[in-house]
């Protein structure tokens, strides 16, 4: 294993198709750089827990191929789990043991013993903010302080890479800030290579390196959250109406208008890409004037990663979402 | 090199980070320090990876203290375990107490011929639920934790079995205990009594493989739970554990000749006798160890299609 490897996440062509003929990956192929963190961002069912869980040596898939941290994770997963850290989606504890026994435990796993293990469950326990909760079962945790164990408990080995399934999901707002100043403190201070599915969207603009979004089973676009949006040129008018029916003619008004590329109802929200938003503004209300509908609000906003999702995915995030 | 800067680095933090004590956990949650332990995580990184724990530690030391230890936390379940022998040892003890007289029966006290039948039903009953735990690990992410860290599948299983037959030793020794107290005797003595337990042992652990198995191929709290009550209690009544086969329909007879049940109960009684049979109890004993070996292969192969369905 090469030094330059270490922490390096390689996927190509994942594809898997379940019993039941679902589709979940269609050709997933990307690279995670050492010591960043990436985020694999897409609506429910998008193919994200399906490419974590192949990455983790849990699943396998039909073609193409994986390797984490130089090793392949079809030729020899036992490697791959010794140098990895993986979070699931539910919690991971085992909620009759303490907070410090699911630590040892995991640790003894790994094969480390006595002094050592001690050292480095207290040096964890400190590090998540659980050391008064220590000697507490896990049933009796708040939602927060599992999640900092579930993570406490995968770093014991100090794995070169940390998956994480939706972690921040369930969590309320401070928990959820809390929780990307831990992930993005280990990439930057320790180099762990963090890849994380998610699929707020606010959060993976925010905090993550790279972004990958992923919509039925393929990744549709990869970049920084700014590169992202510098890819869409222009701006979105934004008209919120008072029905969705509103809304749906204003779509069709709008459409016809030359300044506008491409308007979609949200709701009772119309988004028209336009150019140069200020520019376009004084034709977009003119159109819906000439419809005969009453406006509630317009705005102009630069592009949003929503946006991102739209223009790559051909529906909102909300929609994709069910939601 | 990168030792001494790494040192250098840590200690300035080392002072730094000693108010944090004063601070209260949901302050320290907030702001999470970890920029000192972190660096040194960075230059540490390489001293644990690929590193584990040899796969007989990881299965007898970890995980079987953990079964050991979730159970002791749960008072309930112990005593529900202990209670419900001792509910068949007095309800079957009376409702058959006369059983014993039926001529060729072969005589003697009831509780004496019930006793080693309770202990071989006691021990498959507990036994058949054992994938219970890894129906609720799955459900709740701890069996994804195990899978992709460095635990060997083997592990596993030799886990739960391992944890069966410790709770089996203390489960029949108990009910032995119970029911001497309540007339039966053991001619057979020391040695006998020990070869009871050993042959409960075999079928609990045997039962237990086979719930594992079905555990990690249906995932399903109710499928267990139908699956466990349609094999126990007709696989005991198609044994001799509670009548002799002398009494019963040629059919049953039959069957309970292919049944392992019958296989432990019969060894289990035999044991406990004045003369005991040695040939015949290392017969039964050699037939239950086989089924403990393909169940327990079983149960490790199952991992391979749990996780297909992933």
């Amino acid at each position: 294993m090469t030094t330059s490897s270490i922490g390096l996440v390689e996927a190509e062509g994942l594809r898997k198709t379940y019993k039941s003929d679902v589709r979940a990956l269609d050709g997933i192929t990307f690279t995670v750089g050492a010591g960043s963190v990436y985020a694999l961002l897409g609506p429910n069912g998008a193919g994200k827990t399906t490419t974590v869980r192949i990455l983790t040596t849990l699943s396998r898939p039909d073609a193409g191929g994986a390797r984490v941290a130089g090793v392949d994770v079809l030729k020899h997963p036992a490697r791959v789990r010794s140098l990895i850290g993986a979070v699931s989606q539910h919690t991971g504890a085992v909620d009759l043991l303490t907070g410090r026994e699911n630590l040892a435990m995991q640790g003894s796993l790994y094969g480390i013993r006595d002094k050592d293990l001690r050292r480095r469950v207290s040096e964890l326990l400190d590090q998540f903010g659980l050391a008064a909760a220590a000697k507490r079962q896990v049933r009796t945790y708040s939602g927060g302080m599992r999640r900092r164990l579930d993570i406490a408990t995968v770093l014991v080995h100090r794995p070169a890479v940390l998956f994480l399934d939706e972690p921040t999901t369930g969590l309320d707002p401070e928990g959820r800030a809390a929780l990307w100043a831990v992930l993005t403190d280990l990439a930057a201070e320790a180099g762990t290579t963090i890849l994380v599915t998610t699929h707020y969207l606010d959060e993976a603009d925010q905090h993550a390196t790279k972004i990958a979004i992923v919509d039925r089973g393929r990744i549709v676009a990869e970049g920084t959250a700014d590169q992202l949006k510098a890819g869409l040129a222009g701006d979105s008018v934004l008209v919120e109406l008072g029905t969705a029916a509103h809304a749906e003619r204003v779509t069709a008004v709008l459409s016809q208008l030359p300044q506008v590329a491409r308007a979609t109802a949200d709701g009772s929200v119309v988004r028209a890409r336009v150019a140069d938003g200020p520019r376009a503004l004084p034709a977009v209300l003119a159109g819906v004037e000439s419809a005969g509908i009453p406006v509630l609000s317009v705005s102009v906003a630069r592009p949003t990663l929503d946006d991102v999702y739209l223009h790559h995915a051909g529906r909102s995030f909300h929609q994709a979402e069910g939601i | 090199m990168s030792t001494d800067r790494s040192i250098a680095k840590s200690e300035p933090s080392l002072s730094a980070s000693t108010p944090d004590l004063a601070r209260t956990e949901a302050d320290r949650a907030e702001i999470l320090p970890l920029s000192a332990e972190s660096a040194r995580d960075g230059e540490m990184s390489r001293a644990y990876s690929w590193r584990t724990a040899s796969p007989v530690r990881q299965a007898w030391v970890i995980l079987t203290a953990r079964h050991l230890r979730q159970l002791y936390r749960m008072p309930v379940v112990i005593f529900m375990t202990l209670i419900q022998p001792v509910i068949w040892l007095l309800l079957f003890g009376a409702l058959f107490k006369k059983v014993a007289e039926i001529p060729g029966f072969g005589g003697g006290n009831y509780i004496t011929y019930l006793t080693p039948g309770v202990v071989i039903m006691t021990a498959m009953f507990s036994a058949s639920w054992t994938g219970m735990a890894y129906i609720e690990d799955m459900g709740n992410g701890v069996m994804d934790r195990f899978l992709t860290a460095p635990v060997g599948r083997g592990a596993l299983t030799a886990a739960m079995l391992a944890y069966q037959g410790l709770t089996t030793v203390l489960q029949s020794a108990i009910i032995v205990a119970i029911g001497w107290g309540i007339g039966a005797t053991f001619p057979g003595g020391a040695a006998g009594i020990v070869t009871l337990i050993g042959v409960s042992v075999l079928i609990a652990v045997a039962m237990a493989g086979i719930s594992n198995w079905f555990a990690l191929l249906t995932r399903q709290r109710e499928a267990l739970i139908g699956a466990s009550t349609t094999l126990v209690l007709p696989l005991t009544f198609l044994s001799g554990a509670f009548l002799s086969l002398r009494l019963v329909p040629g059919w049953i007879a039959d069957i309970a000749k292919y049944n392992p049940v019958n296989w432990a109960a019969s060894a289990g009684r035999i044991a406990v006798q004045a003369h005991p049979a040695w040939t015949t109890i290392g017969a039964y004993s050699g037939f239950l160890a086989l089924a403990v070996t393909v169940t327990a292969a079983a149960a490790t192969l199952a991992f391979r299609s749990y996780q297909r369905s992933l």
